[in-house]
């Protein structure tokens, strides 16, 4: 009876790590990468190759010469790369996802402390960074290849075109009048216009879906992200065109719901506040999309929802069971 | 106080006001997009930092302490005026691009608080030599947000291409937001070479 282990609490621990979790988001990704590689061919895999590479170099980097804990191996700067490769168009010059990986990494991650203390997504303020820094490259759209159904658009793309205009660029400009089942196969499989992993719905749903079963996200944020976008959309409608099940489909959404919105550091903690992260997201979205100046709003409206976090968990602290009102001031 | 050259290296470097005391961001921040803008802007401040500092130092025995702020901002807007004035009519070029921000020097918190925290309490003299300091760090501050950022933004040198033609301009850097991530990485760069030195 000699074997008492005396230790202090924690006495249980959740197997969870921060590689685990990592490797569950990259295993999700993988779809959606395999469907960006074969629609817009082997340059989408350089430029994800580059982007994953050079952030996890800025990471050993930065934290070599700060004399940091290098944590390349958690994986978290790979997830980084990943994402900004998908959140680019994949006729991008090839300095392009390097210079994006320093900007997610030192400037918008390290600089604020590192994996957890980023206010921001990382991948996306270097979205956001090349797209003001570099608007023609980050806007130059190459045809996808392999369209599953061919409608009259992709087949005069086929011939001659070498880039295209986006959905979304489309339905700004108001040249979509209806919309097709085999424009919605299109959309869903993800033989259209776009950024490298934001094409093909199926494939980043799958994805979404093992991240969901895994528990590594809640499911609140992208469903009700992607609902509030469809019920507005169905509910404002542009041009007098009403397309919520094919606006949803197309554009960053499907990505930035599942992959960007729910990053850790940068959404909220508590179930109601990523109710209302998730509903804020949405009405940007569909606000930027219908009036604003861009095309695409899913990115800038998540920055602008991961500004909000603090205030959104300060507001949704849950009550401590039994622990005396506090009186305002 | 009272070694001018200790005064002048105060404002310079241990006081800087831009990257030392944070003051005066309106105009750093706003007209920094390149190094002529900043530079003319610094040295418009200092003009009028100098001489306020002089008039104020002056008089800071007969202005009343109870209305000394209101005291202060007429015999800055004064010379805010003068400067204007000779900007239009010497460098229209230069007015044009800066703009509102010159009359906005009026209200720049530099010049008050060196009124406020050195002039009123200083001989005129010393109150010169602080002004020159001052405005000297202010204008090297300026202009080497405006460099960085001409240059990473436009490729260009006080207007002159350096940049190869195709080597991409990253033009947020000439936008607002490039005006905070060159200030932020100014000012750390700054504290890593002092905190350096005296450790």
């Amino acid at each position: 009876m000699n074997k008492f282990i005396v230790s202090g609490t924690p006495h249980v621990r959740s197997k969870d790590s921060i590689q685990g979790i990592m490797r569950d988001v990259l295993i999700a990704l993988t779809p959606a990468a395999l469907m960006g590689i074969y629609v817009f061919g082997l340059n989408a895999l350089v430029i994800m190759v580059i982007s994953i590479a050079s952030a996890i170099f800025f990471e050993f980097l930065y934290q070599k010469l700060m004399k940091k804990p290098v944590t390349i191996t958690d994986l978290s700067a790979a997830v980084t790369g990943l994402l900004l490769a998908m959140n680019m168009p994949s006729g991008a010059p090839y300095w392009m996802p390097i210079v994006g990986s320093a900007f997610a990494i030192i400037i918008a991650k390290q600089l604020f402390g590192g994996l957890g203390q980023n206010f921001i997504n990382p991948a996306l303020a270097a979205r956001a960074f090349l797209l003001a820094s570099y608007p023609t490259a980050m806007t130059t759209w190459p045809a996808a290849s392999h369209a599953v159904v061919d409608t009259a658009s992709s087949a005069s793309q086929a011939v001659d075109a070498v880039t295209v205009a986006t959905p979304l660029a489309l339905l700004k400009a108001g040249s979509i009048t209806t919309v097709t089942s085999s424009d919605m196969i299109n959309a869903f499989v993800g033989t259209v216009g776009g950024c490298i992993g934001e094409t093909s719905a199926i494939a980043l749903i799958i994805g979404g879906i093992y991240l969901i079963v895994r528990h590594v996200i809640s499911w609140r944020i992208p469903v009700i992200y992607i609902a509030t976008v469809f019920v507005l959309t169905a509910a404002i409608g542009r041009n007098g065109v009403r397309v919520p099940h094919y606006e949803i489909l197309v554009g960053g959404l499907m990505l930035g719901a599942f992959f960007m919105a729910t990053d850790y550091a940068s959404s909220p903690v508590t179930p109601k506040g990523q109710i209302i992260m998730a509903l804020g997201c949405g009405l940007l979205t569909t606000l930027i999309r219908i009036f604003g100046g861009y095309p695409e709003g899913v990115s800038y409206s998540i920055l602008i929802m991961n500004l909000c976090v603090p205030l959104i968990d300060r507001f949704t602290e849950p009550k401590i069971f039994g622990a005396p009102e506090v009186k305002k001031a | 106080m009272g070694n001018p050259i200790t005064i002048i290296k105060n404002g310079i470097l241990n006081e800087n006001p831009t990257f030392k005391q944070v003051i005066g961001m309106c105009p750093t921040l706003a007209v920094t997009s390149s190094a002529i803008n900043g530079i003319g802007m610094g040295l418009s401040t200092a003009a009028v930092l100098i001489c306020s500092n002089l008039f104020i130092s002056i008089l800071r025995k007969v202005i009343p302490d109870t209305v000394r702020i209101p005291c202060f901002i007429v015999v800055i807007a004064t010379f805010v005026t003068i400067i204007q004035f000779l900007l239009q009519a010497y460098l229209p070029d230069l007015n044009a691009s800066l703009g509102l921000y010159i009359p906005l020097i009026v209200v720049n918190c530099l010049i008050l608080a060196r009124a406020e925290s050195f002039a009123s309490k200083n001989s005129p003299i010393d109150s010169i030599f602080d002004g020159i300091g001052m405005g000297l760090g202010f204008t090297i501050a300026l202009g080497v947000i405006g460099l960085v950022r001409e240059f990473i933004g436009a490729g260009t040198l006080f207007g002159a291409t350096v940049l190869p033609e195709a080597f991409p301009r990253t033009l947020l850097f000439v936008m607002a937001p490039g005006a905070f991530f060159t200030l932020g990485c100014l000012m750390a760069l700054l504290n890593y070479f002092s905190n350096k030195k005296k450790a």
